[in-house]
């Protein structure tokens, strides 16, 4: 379970996360809301990746606010970037090596890629720089998670930056780790297929949690507000 | 061989015993072995330090290791190794030198090889250079190759100096005929105050051919490095040079990469980056788990890799 108290995060006085209170603990959950109102700051403040400027952030009852980003890796905290980082001379083996916190097996890492849709035998030794495409960059960001089964699977809009093709699969992926991960999943998203698969749906805007609620609850408001949206040109020209 | 000199053999050739097929060890100046075969002839040259390796035409999968080994402080050595490799060969070639100093005067080995590659031979040479040891002596190396390659001859040579040199001037000269490849990877680690120049320079004479030098450095504390990496294409060809480091602390990092087409068919690239380890790097490694120490490490290993 997450809990976040009071959490602020202020950059040269501009208020980016606001006062966030949030109880997360049922198996799914979709962060979502419109570009720039703080969902991805939100998930970097749970990695670790930056500091809160005040406010308590609790893992299972235990304070982790102070701890650094490889302490929270290591009480079960997992972050997917919405941009995959490129490596030059690391091999997706010795990335999912290191995920999987052992030298796993080539059937271990066989198992995990194909969940992502690649064959290992075609990726193990290629390395993580620009010879890999977007798509298959993300999808390798993706198996290192699932490398990692945590306690808390945060994912920075896993959908940006992949085709239609591979987002279908994807939809898929998240599917069968709601079924088969023990832990609490996180994914920040704007995709109606992801947040449709959802046990509950957070509604950021201008950094404040707008509506906290079931996805049945908040999900036909989301795409109502999304169509009537304040630009009629725009609404007209999608339809 | 002692412990140390057999650690030393360990890091420079990767051998924990002697190795298959034709071998020469030259330790603290002197033969400590040697081994030729029916088609791998090692002969002393009688006019300076030094042997010649004769690789008769159309050998295959076999290879030759000389490593170099030296661990009596003050030594100071210039060592001529020729290699004549005949037609249609497909070879390897180990060498490599390693220096334990725990002395106070300086120890250096400069190794000077030549390659002669017969037409349409196959050669892969694979050399590491190796210092340890506390004595304020110095560890010091200057290779020197010199590659002459006949027409559709190929060679890929893989070169690295991951520790424990402190000063090295590493000059690799390179010819090219008709249908000839050269592909180099060069990986450099300097630490404390080491010193590491490294100077390529490969004249790409004949009609189609190629060559690719790919130099990765880490530089790290006051270290300083210099890479000059010189292509010359006259006449139909592809050249490339990439020089990508990383820099730490208070190195320096010089990367000159040149270029001279004296062929409107040359074509011929350069590349060359030298930056800090990027933060979402760390960060990405740190969500796995590891600290920061540990990611940085791991990110280096690969790079140098």
């Amino acid at each position: 379970m997450l809990e976040l108290k009071d959490v602020c995060y202020a950059v040269e006085d501009k208020e980016i996360v606001k006062n966030v209170n949030l109880v997360i603990e049922d198996h799914f959950v979709v962060i979502t809301g419109p570009n720039g109102s703080g969902k991805s700051t939100l998930a970097k403040l749970i990695a670790g990746i930056i500091e809160p400027t005040s406010g308590t952030i609790l893992l299972d009852g235990e304070d982790i606010t102070g701890l650094n980003i490889t302490e929270r890796a290591k009480k079960g905290i997992s972050y997917a970037f919405q941009q995959p980082v490129r490596f030059k001379g690391l091999t997706v083996r010795d990335l999912m090596g290191l995920a999987a916190g052992k030298d796993a097996s080539f059937s271990e890492l066989c198992d995990i890629l194909s969940e992502v849709g690649l064959c290992a035998k075609e990726y193990i030794n290629r390395g993580l720089d620009g010879s890999l495409s977007g798509g298959e960059l993300k999808r390798i960001e993706i198996a290192m998670i699932l490398a990692r089964n945590s306690k808390l699977s945060i994912f920075d809009e896993p959908e940006a930056g992949i085709d239609l093709w591979s987002f279908s699969k994807l939809i898929r992926v998240f599917e069968k780790m709601v079924s088969k991960s023990d832990g609490n999943i996180l994914i920040i998203s704007h995709q109606e297929r992801i947040l449709d698969i959802a046990d509950k749906i957070i509604y950021l805007k201008d950094g404040e949690v707008e509506r906290y609620a079931k996805k049945d609850e908040i999900l036909p408001d989301i795409l109502n507000s999304a169509v009537n949206g304040t630009c009629r040109v725009l609404v007209d020209k999608l339809d | 061989m002692d412990a140390i000199e057999k650690n030393m053999l360990k890091e420079v050739a990767d051998l924990d015993s002697l190795p298959t097929g034709a071998y020469n060890i030259r330790a603290n100046g002197v033969s400590a072995g040697r081994n030729s075969t029916a088609n791998i002839d090692i002969i002393t040259k009688e006019d300076k330090p030094g042997i010649d390796i004769r690789i008769k035409p159309g050998t295959k999968k076999e290879s030759v290791h000389i490593p170099v080994v030296i661990s009596a402080t003050g030594l100071k050595e210039s060592v001529y190794n020729d290699f004549y490799i005949g037609e249609d060969c497909d070879v390897v070639i180990v060498a490599g030198c390693g220096i334990h100093n725990c002395g106070g005067q300086d120890s250096r080995h400069d190794g000077i090889h030549t390659f002669y590659v017969g037409k349409n031979a196959k050669v892969r040479y694979i050399e590491k250079h190796y210092g340890e040891g506390d004595g304020e002596g110095k560890r010091l190396m200057n290779p020197q190759t010199v590659v002459h390659l006949e027409e559709g001859a190929q060679m890929i040579m893989e070169t690295a100096q991951i520790s424990g040199i402190d000063d090295t001037l590493r000059q690799t000269t390179a010819d090219l005929a008709a249908g000839a490849s050269l592909d180099i990877r060069e990986s450099i680690m300097t630490t404390g105050t080491q010193n590491s120049v490294s100077e390529f320079c490969a004249d790409l004479n004949g009609e189609n051919c190629s060559c690719n030098i790919v130099s990765r450095t880490v530089a790290r504390d006051n270290s300083t490095q210099h890479y000059t990496s010189r292509l010359n294409g006259n006449n139909i060809c592809a050249g490339h040079t990439e020089c990508d480091s990383i820099i730490m602390n208070q190195a320096q990092v010089l990367a000159t990469p040149e270029l001279k087409a004296s062929s409107t068919e040359a074509s011929l690239i350069h590349e060359a980056a030298i930056g800090k380890i990027a933060g979402e790097q760390l960060i990405k490694l740190m969500t796995l788990g590891l600290t920061e120490e540990e990611a940085e490490e791991q990110i280096i290993s690969g790079f140098l890799k």
